[in-house]
């Protein structure tokens, strides 16, 4: 064994790569080798450490210096300057976007100390391709404990009492669903993982993993015998490579120590998993379209019941679990439901990962405890709202939930109080607005998605969200009529309850969302044909004030359709037929001559 | 994988080479390598810092370096940190010395007092 004086930890998670981690692993293995210094400092490839708007992201061991941003460039000082000297690179440091104050070890960084991490421990502390890694961190052992000292009831039992609850968004608790398929009788069972993470900004599952690949694993397998089944899948989009190739490298290494296969700690119990890969359908997310599509058949929902834990995969009983469900199994068996219990509100337990996205300072990934405040998320981790903006509601849940208001930033997230507001948990999207926001096209946006994502089964997911987002369209353009809003509602309501599946079901919540909080938006758009966010293009005009131009032709020269005109020394004049509203003329005006109206 | 013991012999292996990322409650060895400690032979007091932890088999002691701490004179320098205790400093530490420091401060606990430099804290 190598004496190593330091780690180097740099993450390898889909963030950080597309900012250059690669090239950055790269120049400073081959740095160290130049210096002599291969045999003193290691260099380990990690899983995402949730701050992907800084990567790509280094952190030092033993002193735990959190490097961001790092870039081929820096390798030479940071190697010179601290694993030579041992003085830390200070320009490199995390610097705290509101006080500019640098901080060096990332437990004191805002964007960490608010959080608790239990899904995510592994993620950025581990080498998610080293299965010993894992195992150092306890891993298996829980899959060890159950086979060893466990009835499959005493495991279904232990989940229950943890209130454990599915992370994919419908919040079913987990223990309940395993002991629905424990009863079933049938000679084959199956377990899927449900990693076909679709919701726009979404990457919690992808994080785990490519993160912690093993986590989902060892849970597949305890979830596996607390049922009876000997066979896993895990259905992963095809537009994950990083985390396919790491999932397939973890199932061979567990494979090669006979963490899987056949007769586990020589206990008699035998488990498969393999990989199907999904072509990125969103409809695929939901559970028995997903399990069509392993059968082989086109991605497409059918009725419940009968629920996937009594007739799933090839009709034989299936529990379907989300990535981030279990990645919280091993952990719960490990700690005991006790410790899992004693986090949360009421009837959420645990912690919740969120991809915080939109207007906020820190973009990326985190974990709170539920109940915590969407005020907490959004100020004290997310570092608050770019630009000194106002925050205007958060949307939760994708495109299948609603938005969460300023009025209501206090309320504690979790499962109950989400839906009580009209919004949903969901997988953990969380898209944050500020004031520049247009309410009504976000909700267009999003039933954009769904529109072009039903899978057309249903008519009325099918024909209704396509009259939904012709009337939001309408809307947009300024060619909204009084009636709009009520047949809106009206089909709003009639998809929720007749839709077939969970997407469509769920596809006019920000519709029915944004009515409930933002109806004046609508009404403005509607009958005085303005969009108070200044969004919606049609609905805006561009003026030129005479008094204040000095007829320089900057904007003139600088539009790209001509739509400015007039003489030198002399204002100039808009033609708001030829204007395609890009705001160029705005920008670039000297003289504060040209308003938005 | 048969046993629970199999799976327990991988994690001990592989915790204790990882042991670095986390606190371990045992002393720290800073290594002072400011130019002055560099020109009076830091460098060598390190590697042998290094090469004797590799040789007893200690993988949970953390070993940074700093910069100079004013002590010119007395260079090499290095400090013992251990959690709730003042530094020790060390002062004008030779690789044949620091064998000793690692083996009765650092391993067994007890400091080697003639040698400390900042005694009267």
């Amino acid at each position: 064994m190598e004496f190593f004086r330091s780690h180097v930890l740099i993450c390898t998670g889909t963030g950080c790569t597309s900012s250059g981690s690669r090239l950055v692993i790269s120049g400073l293995r081959k740095e160290l080798e130049e210096r002599n210094l291969e045999k003193e400092i290691r260099v380990v490839e990690t899983g995402c450490f949730g701050f992907c708007n800084l990567g790509p992201i280094m952190v030092v061991y033993p002193e735990g210096v959190f490097y961001c941003q790092v870039k081929l460039e820096d390798i030479k000082e940071i190697v010179e300057e601290h694993f030579v000297k041992g003085r830390p690179v200070k320009r490199l440091l995390y610097s705290d976007p509101n006080t500019e104050v640098k901080t060096q070890e990332f437990e004191n960084i805002e964007f960490f100390k608010h959080q608790k991490r239990i899904a995510l421990s592994n993620c950025g502390s581990i080498n998610p391709e080293k299965i010993e890694e894992y195992i150092a961190k306890d891993g298996y052992f829980a899959l060890g404990k159950v086979l060893n000292e466990m009835t499959p009831l005493d495991v279904i039992e232990e989940i229950k009492k943890s209130g454990l609850r599915g992370r994919g968004g419908g919040g079913f608790p987990t223990g309940v669903k395993w002991g629905f398929a424990y009863k079933a009788k049938a000679d084959q069972k199956y377990i899927v993982c449900n990693a076909d993470e679709g919701d726009p900004g979404a990457f919690m599952d992808r994080s785990v993993l490519e993160g912690d690949p093993h986590s989902v694993l060892e849970a597949m397998a305890i979830a596996g015998y607390a049922i009876g089944a000997s066979q896993g899948y895990v259905y992963v989009r095809a537009e994950y490579p990083i985390a396919v190739e790491r999932l397939t490298l973890a199932i061979k290494q567990a494979r090669n120590l006979g963490l899987l296969g056949k007769n586990i700690f020589g206990k008699g119990f035998d488990f498969e998993i393999d990989i199907r890969l999904g072509a990125g359908a969103f409809v695929c997310g939901e559970e028995t379209a997903l399990l069509t599509s392993i059968e082989g058949k086109r991605g497409e929902p059918r009725p419940r019941p009968p629920f996937p834990a009594n007739s799933g995969l090839w009709g034989k009983p299936t529990i379907i679990n989300n990535v981030e469900t279990l990645a919280n199994v091993a952990r719960i068996i490990r700690n005991g439901w006790e410790w899992f219990a004693s986090m949360g509100t009421e009837k959420s337990k645990g912690t919740k990962v969120f991809a915080l996205a939109g207007k906020i300072n820190n973009t990326g990934l985190i974990e709170v405890p539920m109940g915590t405040t969407l005020r907490t998320i959004i100020y004290d981790i997310g570092g608050g709202i770019p630009n000194g903006k106002k925050f205007k509601a958060a949307q939760t849940g994708g495109p299948s939930g609603g938005c969460i208001t300023a009025e209501l930033m206090d309320t504690p997230i979790d499962y109950d109080n989400l839906i009580a507001i009209g919004s949903m948990m969901g997988s953990g999207g969380l898209i944050v607005m500020d004031e520049d926001t247009c309410m009504v096209d976000i909700a267009r946006f999003f039933l954009e998605f769904t529109q072009e994502e039903s899978c057309g089964k249903c008519p009325p997911c099918r024909i209704g969200t396509k009259r939904m987002l012709e009337i939001l369209t309408r809307i947009c353009e300024g060619k909204g009529v009084p009636e709009d809003l009520e047949t809106l509602e009206t089909l709003a309501k009639t998809i929720k309850s007749t839709a077939l599946c969970g997407l469509g079901q769920t596809s006019p919540n920000p519709v029915l969302s944004t009515l409930r909080y933002f109806r004046h938006e609508y009404e403005a758009h509607i009958y005085n044909k303005k969009c108070p966010a200044g969004v919606c293009k049609a609905l805006l005009s561009y003026e030129i004030d005479p008094e204040k131009c000095r007829g320089c032709g900057l904007c003139a020269r600088n539009c790209p359709v001509d739509a400015i005109s007039g003489k030198i020394k002399e204002p100039f004049v808009i033609d708001n037929d030829k204007c395609i509203k890009c705001g160029t003329c705005m920008e670039k005006c000297k003289f504060g001559a040209i308003s938005r109206k | 994988m048969r046993t629970l013991d199999e799976l327990k012999s991988i994690k001990d292996k592989n915790e204790k080479e990882m042991a670095l990322r986390s606190e371990t409650g045992r002393p720290a060895i800073t290594v002072h390598m400011g130019t002055c400690g560099i020109a009076n032979g830091a460098r060598e007091v390190l590697n042998t810092v290094l090469a004797e932890l590799k040789e007893r088999n200690v993988t949970d002691v953390h070993v940074t370096q700093t910069g100079c701490p004013g002590l010119c004179h007395k260079e090499p320098l290095i400090t013992i940190t251990e959690k709730g205790k003042n530094p020790y400093l060390y002062g004008m530490v030779t690789p044949e010395n620091v064998k000793r420091i690692v083996l009765e401060h650092v391993i067994n606990g007890h400091p080697i007092k003639e040698w400390l430099v900042n005694l009267e804290k």
